[in-house]
C-alpha cells in the first residue's frame, strides 16, 4: 500500500474516537430512566473523552505528506471485496476533530434545554457524533455509505423529537430529501464498484480512469447525495426548516459538521475519483454557488425569525465553499476547507447564542428582541464577535477563509468572483441589522430581568471565541495541515488521472536511463 | 410387476413435517393445554431442520428434488414456522381462537411450500402450491366468529382457486408443447426443437407468471393482499407475507431459470414492467393507509417488486440475492408484526395507526423495535434491510439494469416515508391513551431473535451471503 501510512500510534485511534460515543450511548441505555443526572455527565464524560482521544491526531499528525495516516485496515466483508478501512489525511482531520469538540458544546448546551425523554437525547446525540466521525473517516467506500445513511436516524428523531413546533414537517423533509439524495448516490457507488473490479476501496478507485460519458453520470449521481446535504441552490429547501425546528443541540450539529459532509463528499468523491467530470461541471458549480451566495444573503434581510435566518445565512456561506472548491485551485479549495471549519465554528456559535437567549425567553421572533445589550452584556459581546467573524471581519477567521475563496474565484472566474462579492456586502448587512435589532435600540419590556450567561454557558461559546482568533489571527496552523493534500488533489484534477501521472513518471525515467 | 421402494431420503424432512402435522391433529384431542401443542409443533420443526442436514439428490423419478437451493428456501420456511408460532401462541387465546388446528394447518402449508421449493416437476409444483393455498384459506379465515376473518379466507379463496386456474392451464399448454411436465427435459425440450419465440410457449409463460404473481402479491395480481392482510389473524398475516411468497419466488426461480432458460430475454420483458408496477403500487398506495396492517401489505407487495429484480437479472448472482433478500425479509417483517401483535389486547385492536401514538413514552422498548424494524425495512443502514437492498442493487446494476435501479430506489425513497410515519407517530406525538401491550415469553423471544438478526446481518452479512451463493452451486 503506497497510499497510506500505517498507524504509527500504538493504539486504533480512530476506531477509539468513533467508538467511545457508541459506547458512552450504550452506557445510557443500561442507565436507569430516573437517574437523570447520571446521564447526563455520562454524555458529557464521554464526549470529553472522546474529544481528548482525537487530540492525537492533532499533535501527531505528518502534515508533510498526502497519504492517508492513522489507517487501520480489516477485511470486513470478503464476499463483496469490503474492508474496514479509515485513514484521515489533511482534507479530513481536522473536520474530526470538529465534530469530537461539537459534541462537548452540544451536551452542554442542552443539559437544561432538553427536559423530555433525556436518555434517549443523549443517545441520540452521541451516536450522531459517532457515525458523523465515521463519515469522515472511511475511505472504503461501503463503510462511508453506511455511516453517512446510519447517521440520519438519530438526526431524524433529534429534530423530530426535541424540536420546535413544526418539527415533523421539518424532519420529515430533512429525511426524504437526504434519503433521495443518498440513494441516487448509492447507485453512482455500486456502478464504481463493478466498473473498478469490484472494490469499494477509494484509494483504489482513484487509481483508474473511469470513461468521460460515466464520469458525467457519476458525477451528478454523487451531486444528487452531496448538493443536497451542502445545500446547494435549489435543493436547499430543506435546511431552512431543519435548522429551524431544530433543538439547539441539532442546529448546532447541522451547521457546524452534517452539512459539511457534502462538500467533504466533493473534495474526497467527485474531485479525484470524476477529475474530468468535475472540471467540465465547473461552469454549472460556479454558477450554482453563485446563485446560492447572493440568493441566500437577500432572503436573509427578509428574515422575523433568527434562527431561520442564520440558517439562510448558511446556505450563502456554504455558496462560498463550493465556489471555493470548483474553483479547481490551491487559494480556492483551501479557503474552502477553511471557510467549511470557519463556518462551523461561527455558524455552530451563532445557534449555540441563540439557542442561550431561547431557552430564556422562549421566541425566536427578531421583533421581540431589543436593547439585550444592556440586559445581557457579556453574552452581547460574544455574540458580536461570532456576527463580525460571520461578515469576514479581519483578524477574524471568516475573513481569511473568505479572502482565499475570492482569491481562487477570480482567479477561475473573474465574473464568479465579482458576484461573490456582492455577497459579502449583503452579508454584513444582514448581520448587523440583526445585531442592531436584537441587542441595541429600546430594551423590550419583554426581556427586562434577563440573566447573562451562566459558567456552563460561557464555556461552551469560549472554544469558539477562541477558534475565531486563533484560525483569524494565524491561520497556517490550520491550513498548513491541508496543504500537501489539497496539492495532491489538485495534481489529480488537473492532470486528469493518475494513469497519465504514471505515463509521464515511466517516460522520465526512460529519459533517465 | 415389481415396484422398488423409491429413495425416500431426499423428502425425508416432508414426511417428518407431515407426521409431525399429523401427531399435533391428534395431540390436540388428548392435550388441553394449547400452549404444549405448540411447544411441540416447535420443537416438530426443529426435528425437521436438523434432518435437512442429510438429505440431497433427487427421487421419485426426478420429480422431486433436495439441492441447496431448496434447502436455502427450507431454512426460511422453518424460521417462518417457528417465528409465527412464537408470536401466536398468546394472540390467538387473545383472540379466542385457540385450538390445536391452528397449528397443525401451519405446518401442513409449511409441508406445501416445502415441495414447492424441491419440485423439479410442474405437478408437483402444483401438488405443493394447492396444500399450501388451502391451509393458508382456513387459517386466514380462523377467527370465524369475526366478519372480516372470514371475508378475507373468501377472498383469498376464490382469487386463489383462479389463480390456480392460470397456474393449471400454463402447466397444460406447455405440456401440450413439449410433451413432459419435467422442469429439466422442458428445457432440453426448448432448445433441442428451437422454440425461443414461440407464441404458444410465450402465452403459457404469460399464464404462470400470473398464477405465480398471485404467490407473491405481485401488481396487478395483488388485488387480494390488502383485505385478506387486514383481515386475517395477525399472526397469519406474518406467515403469509413470508412464507407462501418466498415458495412464490422458489418455483419462479427454478421454473424461469431452468425450464425456461432458453427464453430469459422473454421472460424478463413480462417481469421488468411487473416488478416496476408492483414497486409503484405497493410503495404508493401504502402512503395513504392508516391500518398498519394494510400498510404493510401495500409494504410487502413492494418488496415483491424489489425481490422480482433479482430474478430479472437471471443470472445466479441474481438468483441468490433474490435468497438472500426473503431470508432478510422473513426476520424483518415478522418483527414487525411481532410488535403489532403486542397491541392487540381485550378489547382493543390496536391495528390503526393513531394507536401508535406516543408508543416512546408509553413503551419505550416496544416503540424502540418498531423503529428498528421500520428502518430495515426502509433499508437504512447499518439493519438488514440495507445489505438485501443493496444485494439485490449490485447483482441488478451487474446485469446492465441499471436505470431499474434507479427506479427502485427512488421507490424506495418514496417508501421511507410511511415507514417514517410509523416512526413520527410513536416518537413524535404524545400518547393519548395508556394503551396496555399484551406481553409474553414466547412473543419477547420472536422479537430478541429477529431483532438480533436485523442488527447482525446488517453489520456482518458474510454468512448468509457465502451461504446463498453455495446454495445456487447444485443449482
Amino acid at each position: 500500500m503506497e497510499q497510506v501510512i500505517m498507524n504509527n500510534l500504538n493504539y486504533p485511534i480512530l476506531s477509539t474516537v468513533i467508538f467511545l460515543p457508541v459506547l458512552g450511548a450504550l452506557l445510557i441505555l443500561i442507565n436507569r430512566r430516573s437517574w437523570e443526572t447520571l446521564t447526563k455527565w455520562i454524555a458529557l464524560g464521554t464526549s470529553i473523552l472522546t474529544f481528548i482521544a482525537s487530540i492525537p491526531l492533532f499533535t501527531h499528525f505528518d502534515k508533510t505528506t498526502h497519504k492517508m495516516q492513522f489507517v487501520e485496515r480489516f477485511s470486513w466483508i470478503p464476499n463483496w471485496n469490503i474492508y474496514y478501512f479509515l485513514g484521515v489525511d489533511g482534507i479530513s482531520v481536522l473536520f474530526v476533530l470538529l465534530s469530537t469538540l461539537c459534541a462537548i458544546l452540544c451536551v452542554l448546551i442542552s443539559w437544561t434545554a432538553v427536559t423530555n425523554k433525556i436518555k434517549e437525547f443523549y443517545i441520540a446525540i452521541l451516536l450522531t457524533t459517532s457515525f458523523m466521525i465515521g463519515v469522515f473517516c472511511s475511505l472504503d467506500f461501503f463503510l462511508f455509505y453506511l455511516f453517512w445513511e446510519a447517521m440520519l436516524i438519530p438526526m431524524f428523531l433529534i429534530i423530530g423529537v426535541w424540536g420546535g413546533p413544526n418539527r415533523i414537517y421539518a424532519a420529515i423533509k430533512f429525511f426524504l430529501y437526504t434519503l433521495v439524495g443518498s440513494v441516487l448516490m448509492l447507485v453512482g457507488i455500486i456502478v464504481l464498484y463493478l466498473y473498478s473490479g469490484k472494490t469499494f476501496d477509494i484509494l483504489t478507485m482513484m487509481t483508474k480512469n473511469y470513461p468521460y460519458t460515466m464520469q458525467i453520470w457519476l458525477f451528478w449521481a454523487f451531486f444528487a447525495a452531496f448538493a443536497v446535504k451542502v445545500p446547494m441552490w435549489p435543493v436547499h429547501t430543506w435546511l431552512p426548516d431543519a435548522h429551524t425546528e431544530a433543538p439547539t443541540a441539532g442546529s448546532v450539529i447541522l451547521a457546524a459538521v452534517l452539512i459539511k459532509m457534502g462538500a467533504y463528499g466533493f473534495l474526497r468523491f467527485s474531485l479525484p475519483l470524476l477529475p474530468e467530470a468535475s472540471k467540465a461541471m465547473t461552469p454549472v458549480m460556479l454558477t450554482l454557488s453563485v446563485i446560492a451566495i447572493i440568493y441566500g444573503a437577500i432572503i436573509c434581510l427578509g428574515q422575523t425569525d433568527l434562527k431561520r435566518l442564520i440558517a439562510y445565512s448558511s446556505v450563502s456561506h456554504m455558496g462560498f465553499v463550493t465556489l471555493g472548491i470548483f474553483a479547481l485551485n490551491t487559494q480556492g479549495v483551501e479557503g474552502g476547507i477553511l471557510q467549511m471549519l470557519n463556518h462551523g465554528v461561527v455558524t455552530g456559535a451563532l445557534f449555540l447564542s441563540v439557542g442561550i437567549v431561547y431557552e430564556r425567553t422562549h421566541t425566536r421572533l427578531i421583533a421581540d428582541y431589543g436593547g439585550l445589550a444592556t440586559e445581557m452584556p457579556i453574552y452581547s459581546s460574544f455574540f458580536m464577535v461570532f456576527t463580525l467573524a460571520a461578515i469576514g471581519l479581519p483578524a477574524t477567521n471568516g475573513f481569511i477563509g473568505e479572502f482565499l475563496i475570492l482569491l481562487g474565484g477570480f482567479a477561475a472566474n473573474k465574473w464568479a468572483g465579482v458576484l461573490a462579492c456582492t455577497g459579502i456586502i449583503i452579508g454584513a448587512g444582514y448581520m448587523l441589522w440583526l445585531y442592531q435589532r436584537v441587542f441595541f435600540m429600546e430594551v423590550n419590556p419583554k426581556l427586562h430581568g434577563l440573566v447573562d450567561m451562566n459558567v456552563r454557558e460561557t464555556i461552551a461559546l469560549l472554544p469558539m471565541l477562541i477558534l475565531v482568533f486563533w484560525i483569524g489571527v494565524y491561520p497556517n496552523s490550520f491550513l498548513s495541515f491541508m496543504h500537501t493534500s489539497v496539492q495532491h488533489l489538485l495534481e489529480r484534477v488537473n492532470s486528469g488521472g493518475i494513469a497519465q501521472e504514471a505515463q509521464i513518471a515511466k517516460n522520465i525515467m526512460e529519459v533517465i536511463r | 410387476m415389481n415396484f422398488p421402494l423409491p429413495d425416500l431420503n431426499p423428502v425425508m424432512p416432508e414426511i417428518l413435517m407431515t407426521a409431525f402435522a399429523l401427531i399435533v391433529l391428534l395431540l390436540d384431542l388428548i392435550v388441553k393445554k394449547k400452549e404444549a401443542v405448540a411447544v411441540i409443533s416447535i420443537a416438530g420443526t426443529a426435528i425437521v431442520s436438523l434432518s435437512l442436514l442429510n438429505t440431497s439428490g433427487s427421487t421419485f423419478g426426478g420429480m422431486y428434488i433436495a439441492d441447496g437451493y431448496s434447502t436455502f428456501f427450507k431454512i426460511i420456511f422453518f424460521i417462518n414456522v417457528i417465528l409465527t408460532i412464537l408470536i401466536s401462541i398468546k394472540y390467538i387465546a387473545v383472540e379466542r381462537v385457540n385450538y390445536g388446528e391452528y397449528y397443525s394447518l401451519i405446518l401442513f402449508s409449511t409441508v406445501g411450500m416445502m415441495i414447492m421449493a424441491s419440485a423439479s416437476d410442474l405437478i408437483t409444483l402444483y401438488l405443493g402450491l394447492e396444500l399450501m393455498a388451502l391451509s393458508t384459506y382456513v387459517l386466514a379465515g380462523f377467527i370465524r366468529h369475526n366478519l372480516k376473518s372470514t371475508e378475507s379466507a373468501l377472498k383469498y379463496f376464490l382469487l386463489g382457486a383462479f389463480s390456480s386456474g392460470f397456474l393449471l392451464y400454463g402447466i397444460s399448454i406447455v405440456y401440450g408443447l413439449t410433451g413432459t411436465t419435467d422442469i429439466k427435459a422442458i428445457a432440453t425440450f426448448i432448445t433441442e426443437r428451437g422454440l425461443s419465440g414461440n407464441l404458444s410457449l410465450l402465452l403459457a409463460i404469460g399464464m404462470l407468471t400470473v398464477a405465480f404473481g398471485f404467490k407473491i402479491a405481485a401488481a396487478p395480481f395483488h388485488m387480494w393482499a390488502p383485505d385478506v392482510y387486514e383481515g386475517a389473524p395477525t399472526s397469519i398475516t406474518a406467515f403469509m407475507s413470508v412464507g407462501p411468497k418466498a415458495a412464490g419466488f422458489a418455483v419462479i426461480g427454478r421454473v424461469f431459470m431452468i425450464a425456461f432458460a432458453a427464453v430469459k430475454a422473454d421472460w424478463a420483458t413480462i417481469l421488468i414492467p411487473i416488478s416496476i408496477l408492483t414497486m409503484a403500487v405497493g410503495n404508493i398506495v401504502a402512503l395513504s393507509q392508516t391500518n398498519i396492517k394494510r400498510m404493510l401489505a401495500y409494504s410487502s407487495i413492494a418488496h415483491a417488486g424489489y425481490a422480482l429484480l433479482g430474478i430479472i437479472t437471471a443470472n445466479s448472482e441474481g438468483i441468490s440475492s433474490m435468497m438472500n433478500y426473503l431470508f432478510i425479509y422473513a426476520f424483518m417483517n415478522i418483527g414487525a408484526f411481532a410488535v403489532i401483535i403486542m397491541l392487540r389486547s381485550e378489547g382493543i385492536k390496536g391495528e390503526d395507526l393513531s394507536d401508535y401514538e406516543g408508543l416512546s413514552k408509553t413503551h419505550p422498548m416496544a416503540a424502540a423495535l418498531m423503529l428498528i424494524f421500520m428502518f430495515s425495512l426502509t433499508g437504512i443502514p447499518p439493519t438488514a434491510g440495507f445489505i438485501g437492498k443493496l444485494y439485490i442493487f449490485m447483482a441488478a446494476i451487474n446485469a446492465g439494469y441499471t436505470w431499474l435501479v434507479i427506479i427502485a430506489v427512488i421507490f424506495s425513497a418514496i417508501s421511507a416515508y410511511f415507514y417514517l410515519r410509523v416512526v413520527m407517530y410513536m416518537y413524535m406525538r404524545d400518547p393519548k391513551t395508556e394503551l396496555p401491550l399484551t406481553t409474553s415469553f414466547t412473543n419477547g423471544l420472536a422479537l430478541a431473535v429477529t431483532t438480533a438478526a436485523v442488527l447482525i446481518i446488517g453489520v456482518f452479512p458474510t454468512m448468509l451471503v457465502e451461504f446463498a451463493r453455495a446454495a445456487l452451486k447444485s443449482f
